[in-house]
């Protein structure tokens, strides 16, 4: 306890990002105890479900630059089996989430077969089609699937709608967290973030320092296939249909436009991107229906054009700094810094 | 039947193949994936039915006036929104989707969710082998052949074409040569965009329009061009049409081949993708670093 104080203490306050994410994290829990509004649990917990999906698509594509355009298929596939084990062979949830990501996670490592051999703009486009097949055999076989009505009648994960919300938050939150930790380079204990950074940097010079970059690309798929598999789940317990939008292309497109408007390579750019657009589109989906969607895409236009690096990375460059010398982080209004006492201009 | 096949192979081949062949040129000039290039063919489209039913205007006055209005904007879109971003890829690609998004959108705001239809360019029909080919099926395989010909002789013979070419194959030492590569970049993306207008207005009479009518033949560019290498014209052409015989064979043989012609086709990409990692005629840019 007096550790955790300590640390709170040294290495949360004196950084703005992290007392900000704190917060954010604290508002959420304790958001649905003070508005009860249905608008706003179901808006968040969808964020929090989408959440997990965006944050597994920047590890996959953003960290290993293995730039993914058919995130969606993961995020289907864990759909679609958690309704197809309900329906056929009668399972509930606690046991079909687990089963259905680790399919998902092999239907990863499955796609990285032909995905290993190609590289750049042939590696995008290649992904890009294997939801595309996928939705093709789910309208064809729709004595199974149900073609484009979906699979009804999922059943949900609790009874009351705050019960879910919580249920998709703290596993948004476990999973987010593990994908940080995954992905931190700066970790004494788990190569695999820095390891990523390589990769997508350069590969060959990883490979010529004796990273075994096939190995970890196969990791990168099969983690954020097992993530993006959970969100599926998630998504057809609580909308109680796995249906065709679920292996949309248009689905892939959101993973992508909410990380990289968040901010692409740090896991909480997804975050803040799904908590900020994804709220933000329902309620002007519900406000004013005929210019929800053009407002949004002019707003995502012009914040590429003064922030082509997503918003949450500019907010951080505001207010942080990196210490010259010992590359410690300080608040912006430091003109040393706490460890080294370095200046800080 | 096999003659319905191959004459809607021709026919789906030349849209296809002018739809690929601006987005190969865009990508090899300025390597943008530009994923608004087929939301050009349906603002044509629209365009075209803006102009020709509800204005009233002649058949030539509204070609010629939609593919002014397309070219122009696909030249400002490159000048004041991807030339400001070009250093971001990610960016750059997220900004086209978005674009295509507000396209539909303006276009769904102005004219409706509901499908329209635009009346023939010329009626009538022949017969050739028995199989009744409308006219406007020959005009459409007419304006792909010409227009592909005509951008050809523009990259082989005209400065223009010089400087595209140069740029595409390396842009610094084309650079270094006096070429202004956000200049031949916007110029490129000119005339993409012009060809896709054509293809649109090709397209227009013989089906309906709708707002959302660009996701499909978006997927099916993206295909071709990945199947045919990316940047190669003659490979955007080729597999153009081995995509559309691909499509065709299986609508007209196979049992519910309309949901099944997407999930062949892109088998046919990874097929090629995975025996030549390049594509038919393509470049592995395995070499470039940035």
């Amino acid at each position: 306890m007096r550790r955790l104080l300590k640390d709170f203490r040294f290495s949360v306050l004196p950084v703005p990002g992290r007392l900000i994410a704190i917060i954010f994290f604290v508002a959420l829990f304790i958001g649905p105890l003070i508005v009860e509004k249905r608008l706003v649990t179901s808006s968040l917990t969808f964020a929090s479900i989408f959440a997990i999906f965006a944050v597994s698509w920047d590890l996959l594509s953003g960290y290993t630059g293995q730039l993914n355009f058919g995130h969606a298929l993961f995020f289907g596939v864990g759909a679609y089996g958690t309704a197809l084990l309900n329906k056929y062979l009668g399972w509930q949830p606690w046991a079909t989430i687990p089963v259905s990501a680790l399919i998902a996670a092999s239907v990863g490592l499955v796609t990285c077969l032909p995905a290993l051999r190609l590289r750049g703009p042939y590696l995008t486009l290649l992904t890009m089609s294997f939801p595309l097949m996928l939705l093709g055999i789910v309208f064809t076989f729709k004595d199974i699937t149900g073609g484009e009505h979906g699979i009804w009648g999922v059943p949900k994960l609790a009874d009351s709608r705050v019960a879910v919300y919580y249920i998709c938050l703290i596993v948004m939150t476990v999973s987010v967290l593990i994908m940080w930790k995954l992905t931190d380079a700066g970790s004494k204990y788990i190569r695999t973030g820095l390891i990523f950074h390589a990769i997508r940097e350069d590969e060959i010079a990883a490979r010529a320092t004796g990273i075994n970059t096939i190995r970890y690309k196969i990791l990168a798929f099969a983690i954020g296939g097992f993530f993006a598999g959970i969100a599926g789940c998630l998504y057809a317990h609580v909308l109680g249909v796995a249906g065709a939008s679920a292996l949309s292309m248009t689905l892939s497109f959101q993973a992508i436009i909410w990380v990289v408007f968040g901010g692409i390579v740090s896991i909480y750019g997804g975050v803040v991107g799904v908590y900020t657009l994804y709220p933000l589109l329902n309620i002007a989906l519900v406000r004013v229906i005929e210019y929800g969607t053009l407002i949004l895409a002019v707003i995502v236009v012009l914040i590429l054009l003064f922030m082509p690096e997503g918003i949450a990375v500019w907010v951080r460059d505001k207010i942080e700094r990196e210490c010259p010398r010992c590359k410690l982080t300080n608040g912006f209004w430091r003109k040393e810094c706490r460890a080294c006492s370095a200046s800080l201009h | 039947m096999i003659y319905s096949i191959l004459l809607m192979t021709l026919v789906h081949g030349g849209v296809y193949a002018m739809l690929a062949v601006g987005f190969a040129l865009v990508f090899g000039v300025a390597r943008i994936i530009n994923m608004a290039h087929t939301a050009f063919y349906m603002l044509a489209a629209y365009f075209m039915f803006y102009f020709m039913p509800t204005l009233g205007m002649g058949v030539l006055p509204s070609i010629a006036l939609t593919i002014l209005a397309v070219a122009l904007l696909g030249v400002l879109t490159h000048r004041f929104l991807i030339n400001r971003i070009r250093e971001h890829p990610a960016a750059v690609l997220l900004l086209t989707v978005a674009l295509a998004m507000i396209f539909q959108q303006v276009i769904l705001l102005r004219f409706g969710g509901d499908p329209v239809l635009t009346p023939a360019l010329i009626k009538g029909f022949i017969r050739i082998a028995w199989v009744p080919v409308t006219y406007q099926y020959i005009l459409t395989f007419g304006l792909a052949a010409v227009s592909l010909i005509a951008v050809s002789l523009l990259l082989a013979k005209t400065k223009l074409g010089i400087a595209i070419r140069a740029a595409a194959n390396d842009a610094e030492v084309a650079n270094l040569m006096g070429i202004s590569i956000g200049r031949t970049g916007m110029v490129t993306m000119g005339i993409a965009a012009a060809l896709a207008a054509l293809a649109g207005i090709a397209v227009a009479p013989s089906q309906v329009l709708l707002p959302e009518m660009w996701m499909a033949p978006l997927v099916m560019m993206l295909v071709i061009v990945v199947l045919g290498g990316l940047g190669s014209i003659k490979g955007s052409i080729i597999g153009a049409f081995i995509i559309a015989l691909v499509e065709n064979l299986i609508v007209f043989l196979v049992p519910q081949g309309a949901y099944l012609k997407v999930t062949f086709a892109l088998l046919v990409m990874v097929i090629v993708l995975v025996v030549r990692p390049g594509g038919l005629f393509g470049i592995i840019f395995e070499e470039e670093r940035l």
